[in-house]
């Protein structure tokens, strides 16, 4: 082995100086923090630091003539120290920590003490958590004056939501202390334990909009638990930035007029302005009290109407799926103008109830165009025009033919989603070509399949989906996603997927040939909806009278007026309401009046509709 | 059976009684710094001190183990455990990749986590070591040269791409290693590299025209000294400018476009640039106070306030210093500083008077590395160097970390004990 290079040994003074010279530097750096210089002692002197999360004020929602739909008021959270009261506890002997005292004025026994305690203490020993979440505003100034006999316990405001009108309970949404699948999901760590998350409706989609950002205020806390003051001077608090206020398309007057129309009836309104996809009303039924869900009851109040058998937690107008029936009629006969298949004059034979292989529930008698199949909703009309489309040889086959029909109904906003902002939606359905193949094992062909001409069969869609289509006809040919808000109170700009205009590629010329069709429905002599006609108000509609494996028909109803400027354009779903002209039409008949005029002048009809019951007796 | 009683007669005892006292300061410190009301016994396993005496038990019974294996085993194997090491390094690139996000730790199930760049810079020094030790190498040699950077430099770049930039750095203290066995430049490199860090941080600071203004009033009082005086070197002189007027250019862009936002931000908190108090500026800031308000003589143990609410984030591992600054007061962070100083001196000189080229330059590989590790750690802790999450040596909680260093430090007292046994 070497052992040579002794000669460079003296190489290790200049190591070793740096090692020293380091060293030296260092112990003098520490001695100077350490020792000269008190600053520092005094920042940490015997004092603890309390860091109070300043929650920001959750943003404002008004409808679309600035109404004021929710608001916030001042709740109280007791927070708790897990560490703080455990030494007050054990090493305090001077001034004991009373829990008796404290439990009698919380108003909890021991043992919910003990557990509230434990869920703390496994949730940070040294941070604070929750301890009593929402404590009222009498509570607070009682438990306050006296908190300082509790060292580890303080207070921390926030607001809770309040809902002045008490409608749209599932439209507006609600906040709900968030789930630990929530704060898993929370990438950006924005979130505690505690904090309230939007858990449904707008609440949910504008979350980070409306909740703003939290701002933080440390505090010097001295060993009786008094605040003495900000920590540094406050540098390192961050002042909370509210959340934004948000206007609703909402029309709060005309959502309220339809929740009352649809006491004791089982089904949905959805109303949007055609012009700009906005809607007007999202009424479900049966709903609820938003403010149910607010403050100390929710957990109780919430069981309470998941218990109940008409379920009315389900937006139906987004999460019920039904078949369209004659509604449906409208897509079925644009598809067929559209495709070549047929035209305006086009005529088919029919046969009345004795019409194979689909009857007809008219009795119109002999041939009529597409104008009076319409009116008359005639079903042998458009199973035949439906099996026209299908069969056009320019698409050379059936499966082809088929495909092009689907793909131009997904286009008009059927059988998926919208994903504009409202959450829960579903999707409907639409059959793909597959299905068949599968069902049929590959024999199927337009007779098959013959109930999708009609609106019946495997086709299901929401009340949200049928809307659309109204809206669409209303605007000859194109739409706006349907959604729920209008703008931001800062005016910053809404998702562009809601201001984005849908063209699904029909000709407007057999769109205003559909629209006089829908006319005729009112004003015709043989119009299924000629008795809620109003002479001022030219509306257009189309009756749906659904078949459904729960009982009665589903009465269906879509419409949209005035016709010649389409203001408001609607669907009414009425569950196990009978004819569609039963409950449906008169239903959107009176508010299309109560939008455009503001009240309704057939009184009469008002008050059937209002009190109108239908019995319910299957669960559903 | 002779030679294993021997052993204990051997061993330098003041090396291993510093070790001991640092590693107990350490477990103290752990054990203050999380102390649980609701845990309060310091054996308590299901807390990390309870946990750090596991490693600590673990460590010593390795590090015995190691001073039972022949002492030539370390040079005969050296080159495999290097390569072993590289395997790991790149097998911890290839996982962290699969696991999405840099990460330097293999997880070797039941919880145990290993983080191979914690044992490389030992490797790699075992690997120098061994390569030096052979008869036929010459540092004078270009070829041997660049064998000798590619030995730390290999191992190094690895770390750098687990985007593990502390550990990286720690592989600069190679540079001292290199010096003393007359590695051609190190000298130079070691100066350069000081002055290299004063003008970076001075350029960030001042802003780049006041740099300019001061070097060029420094080049002006330079050449009119070499002129006045007609000293010799005058365009060497010249050089060193040149080199110094376009690194002041080049830090900017390589501040700005080289480092990574969270680099930049430590150095700009660190240099007073960026007012970030909840930021990385909030950690120093805590960690100043903590020590600081322990004040002479500290507040006593177990009795500091600051080091005990997760101000401090990484307060047992990285930032551990600041429970024994806040509770040993001065006192016991001079006495921690004497004795690191103490055990690098005594590393260095029992490097000196070993007979193998293999256990000297050994030693004094693991005397730069404790040496960076220390002087970074606690530079960041007292707000004298940027923030790099490195562990201190025998203090930081971390099984990865007391492991390598325990072994390193055994491997050079098992050299040392039978130094004599070189022929």
């Amino acid at each position: 082995m070497r052992t040579s290079n002794n000669s460079l040994s003296s190489r290790k003074l200049l190591i070793m100086g740096i090692f020293i010279a380091v060293g030296i530097v260092y112990i003098v750096k520490l001695f100077s923090l350490q020792v000269v210089d008190k600053h520092y002692k005094q920042l940490a002197d015997n004092n603890a630091l309390r860091f109070v999360t300043q929650y920001p004020a959750r943003g404002k929602v008004f409808d679309r003539n600035g109404q004021l739909l929710v608001f916030n008021e001042a709740v109280y959270d007791l927070m708790v120290v897990p560490r703080q009261v455990i030494q007050a506890v054990r090493k305090d002997t001077l001034n004991p920590f009373d829990t008796a005292t404290f439990c009698r004025l919380l108003e909890i026994d021991k043992a919910s003490f003990v557990e509230r305690m434990n869920k703390a203490k496994k949730e940070s020993y040294l941070k604070p958590s929750p301890f009593m979440t929402q404590v009222s505003k009498e509570n607070y100034a009682h438990i306050a004056e006296v908190l300082y006999r509790f060292p580890g316990f303080y207070f921390q405001t926030r607001t809770v939501r309040h809902y002045p009108n008490a409608i749209a309970a599932h439209t507006l949404g609600d906040i709900g202390e968030i789930s630990p699948a929530e704060l898993e999901k929370d990438e950006e760590g924005y979130y505690r334990q505690g904090d309230y998350i939007g858990k449904s409706g707008i609440e949910k989609s504008y979350e980070k909009e409306l909740r703003g950002v939290k701002g933080l205020k440390v505090m010097m806390v001295d060993v009786h638990n008094r605040e003495m003051g900000s920590f540094m001077d406050g540098e390192l608090d961050k002042e909370p930035v509210a959340g934004k206020d948000i206007y609703l398309g909402l029309d709060a007057d005309l959502q309220a007029y339809g929740e009352q129309l649809m006491v004791g009836k089982i089904g949905s309104i959805v109303a949007v302005e055609p012009s700009t996809g906005q809607i007007l009303a999202f009424v479900t039924s049966p709903t609820y009290d938003p403010n149910l869900l607010v403050g100390r009851e929710r957990g109780k109040h919430y069981k309470e109407l998941q218990e109940d058998p008409m379920k009315p937690l389900i937006n139906r107008a987004i999460s019920g799926t039904y078949p369209p029936g004659s509604t449906f009629k409208t897509v079925v006969g644009l598809i067929a103008m559209q495709s070549g298949s047929i035209t305006p004059q086009t005529v088919f034979h029919c046969n009345g109830p004795g019409s194979l292989p689909i009857k007809c529930t008219h009795h119109h008698g002999g041939a009529p165009d597409f104008a009076n199949a319409i009116m008359n909703s005639c079903n042998p009309y458009f199973y035949e025009s439906f099996k026209a489309t299908i069969n056009n040889p320019k698409f050379g086959g059936i499966r082809e033919g088929y495909q092009y029909w689907k793909d131009m109904t997904a286009k008009m906003g059927l059988g998926h989603k919208f994903n504009t902002d409202i959450p829960y939606e579903r999707s409907g359905n639409i059959p793909t070509k597959e299905y068949y193949d599968r069902m049929y094992k590959g024999q199927w062909n337009s007779v098959t399949i013959r109930s999708l001409g009609i609106g019946q069969g495997e086709v299901l869609v929401t009340p949200l989906q049928l809307c659309n289509i109204a809206a669409m006809i209303a605007n000859e040919g194109y739409y706006y996603p349907p959604h729920l808000i209008k703008c931001f109170g800062d005016t910053t700009a809404i998702p562009e997927v809601m201001t984005t205009r849908v063209d699904p590629g029909i000709d407007p010329r057999y769109v205003r040939t559909m629209k006089n069709g829908l006319r005729t429905v009112f004003s015709g002599p043989a119009g299924t909806a000629r008795r809620y006609e109003m002479k001022d108000i030219p509306q257009c509609g189309k009756t749906g009278t659904a078949q459904n494996p729960h009982g009665n028909y589903h009465s269906n109803f879509i419409a949209f007026a005035p016709a010649d400027n389409p203001k408001i354009a609607l669907a009414v779903i009425i569950e196990n309401g009978g004819y569609g002209a039963t409950w449906a039409a008169p239903i959107a008949s009176l508010m299309i009046e109560k939008y455009i005029r503001g009240y309704s002048t057939r009184e009469d009809l008002e008050k059937r509709m209002m009190e109108g019951r239908i019995s319910y007796k299957n669960e559903r | 059976m002779n030679e294993r009683n021997s052993i204990i007669g051997r061993i330098d005892w003041v090396t291993v009684l510093i070790y001991f006292a640092l590693v107990i300061i350490g477990w103290f410190s752990i054990f203050s710094a999380k102390y649980d009301e609701l845990h309060p016994s310091i054996f308590d396993m299901s807390q990390v001190y309870g946990k750090q005496l596991i490693w600590i038990g673990a460590s010593l019974l390795v590090g015995f183990i190691i001073l039972l294996i022949d002492a030539k085993f370390f040079n005969a194997f050296s080159l495999w455990i290097y390569i072993f090491f590289l395997v790991s390094l790149l097998a911890v690139l290839v996982y962290g990749k699969a696991t999405k996000g840099a990460t330097s730790w293999i997880d070797l199930g039941g919880g145990i986590k290993f983080q191979p760049s914690e044992f490389a810079k030992m490797a790699t020094a075992l690997a120098l070591a061994g390569y030096l030790d052979r008869l036929d190498v010459d540092l004078q040699k270009r070829k041997d040269q660049i064998i000798a950077a590619t030995i730390v430099l290999v191992p190094m770049a690895l770390v750098l791409a687990q985007n593990d930039t502390g550990s990286a750095i720690v592989f600069v203290s190679f540079i001292f290693v290199l010096y003393r066995e007359g590695f051609p430049g190190a000298g130079w490199l070691m100066v350069a590299g000081v002055v290299a860090i004063l003008l970076f941080v001075f350029t960030l600071v001042w802003s780049q025209k006041v740099m300019y203004i001061i070097l060029g009033v420094l080049l002006v009082l330079t050449l009119t000294f070499y002129i006045v005086t007609k000293k010799k070197g005058i365009v060497r002189m010249l050089a060193v400018f040149a080199i110094a007027f376009t690194f002041v250019f080049s830090v900017d862009y390589a501040f700005n476009k080289v480092l990574q936002e969270h680099q930049r931000n430590r150095i700009l908190v660190l240099l007073g640039q960026l007012d970030d108090p909840k930021g990385v500026g909030y950690n120093v800031h805590q960690s100043k106070i903590a020590i600081g308000s322990g004040g002479f003589a500290g507040k006593g143990f177990l009795q500091g306030t600051q080091t005990k609410y997760d101000f401090v984030p990484e307060q047992h591992t990285d930032f551990i210093f600041c429970t024994v600054g806040e509770e040993g007061g001065f006192l016991g962070t001079a006495t921690v500083m004497l004795l690191y100083l103490g055990l690098l001196l005594r590393i260095i000189i029992l490097a000196e008077r070993q007979r193998s080229t293999f256990s000297r330059v050994y030693g004094y590989a693991i005397a730069g590395i404790l040496f960076v590790h220390i002087a970074i750690n606690i530079g960041m802790t007292i707000g004298l160097l940027p923030v790099i999450g490195i562990p201190l040596p025998f203090l930081s909680y971390g099984g990865s970390s007391m492991l390598a260093f325990t072994i390193m430090l055994a491997i050079f007292v098992k050299q040392d004990a039978y130094r004599l046994n070189v022929l």
